[in-house]
């Protein structure tokens, strides 16, 4: 029988379980602003539902191109949304990683392979966030 | 004797857990879902961007396809309710008693929300576009 021990102090764990939560809200509050801010810029007339439900979960200008929108640099391309962009990516791919360690680790238990797991998942995460800038970038 | 939690997968599924166990295994089962399907999107996206590929684009063909968005919105709107009611019992456990109450709110809200998601997939899907 392998009992855990009650862990006071603030751990990785801890940490990341007041992550997911937080960053769960903060997903769906970041959606919320960039619904608000498409429909600012003019998204009523511009574009469809479904062109607007893209941009609210990740807000690209590539989700918008095929739209009504007359131009997508003025107002959807710029340096405002691409960091909004990276700040959703970076809740999300972290949130996300997150909760693979935990599924994992629920079927691999107490072993060897618990570093070596979240190593690869660490590295897996890392990469993500740098090809999304990449694509956020290049967009 | 305490608990043993050497439980095999099967086994472990035979836990008549209800509802509640429903959707944790879904919350699971989506997240993961979620993590495969949107970063398949995003590497997929990379490639066609830099290098013009063709598997990328076939990938990204499939998944913005709209029968494939059916499972993909599912997937989304599912574990965001989800999440949000779980978010919120957990910082603020004095709303456990509420639970309930929440799974209630939570599907009322979920229902609609997607319905009418699949409706418009669908029918846009119809008239072709």
């Amino acid at each position: 029988m392998h009992t855990r021990s009650v862990q006071p102090s603030t751990s990785f764990e801890y940490l990341m379980w007041i992550f997911t939560r937080i960053s769960g809200l903060a997903m769906i509050l970041l959606a919320v602003i960039g619904m608000s801010g498409a429909f600012l810029l003019g998204a009523r007339t511009q574009m469809d539902l479904p062109t607007l439900m893209r941009w609210t979960f990740f807000p690209n200008p590539n989700h918008v191109v095929n739209s009504n929108i007359p131009d997508v640099a003025l107002g959807w391309a710029t340096a405002y949304w691409q960091i909004m962009q990276m700040v959703i990516f970076f809740f999300a791919a972290t949130h996300a990683f997150n909760g693979l360690r935990v599924i994992l680790e629920d079927f691999i238990g107490e072993s060897f392979l618990r570093p070596l797991l979240r190593g690869l998942i660490f590295l897996l995460w890392l990469f993500s966030l740098i090809t999304a800038v990449f694509v956020i970038l290049a967009s | 004797m305490a608990l043993n939690r050497k439980v095999g997968f099967f086994r472990g599924l035979s836990y008549r857990g209800g509802g509640p166990m429903l959707s944790w295994m879904l919350h699971r089962i989506t997240g993961v879902g979620i993590l495969v399907f949107v970063g398949l999107h995003v590497i997929a996206s990379f490639f066609m961007q830099q290098t013009g590929s063709d598997i990328a684009t076939f990938i990204n063909t499939i998944y913005e396809s709209w029968v494939f968005q059916i499972f993909v919105t599912f997937f989304v709107i599912f574990h965001a309710l989800n999440g949000l009611r779980i978010a919120i019992l957990d910082l603020w456990p004095r709303l456990l008693s509420y639970q309930r109450e929440a799974l209630w709110l939570q599907w009322f809200i979920f229902v609609p929300v997607y319905g009418l998601t699949v409706f418009l997939l669908v029918q846009r899907s119809l008239v072709g576009g």
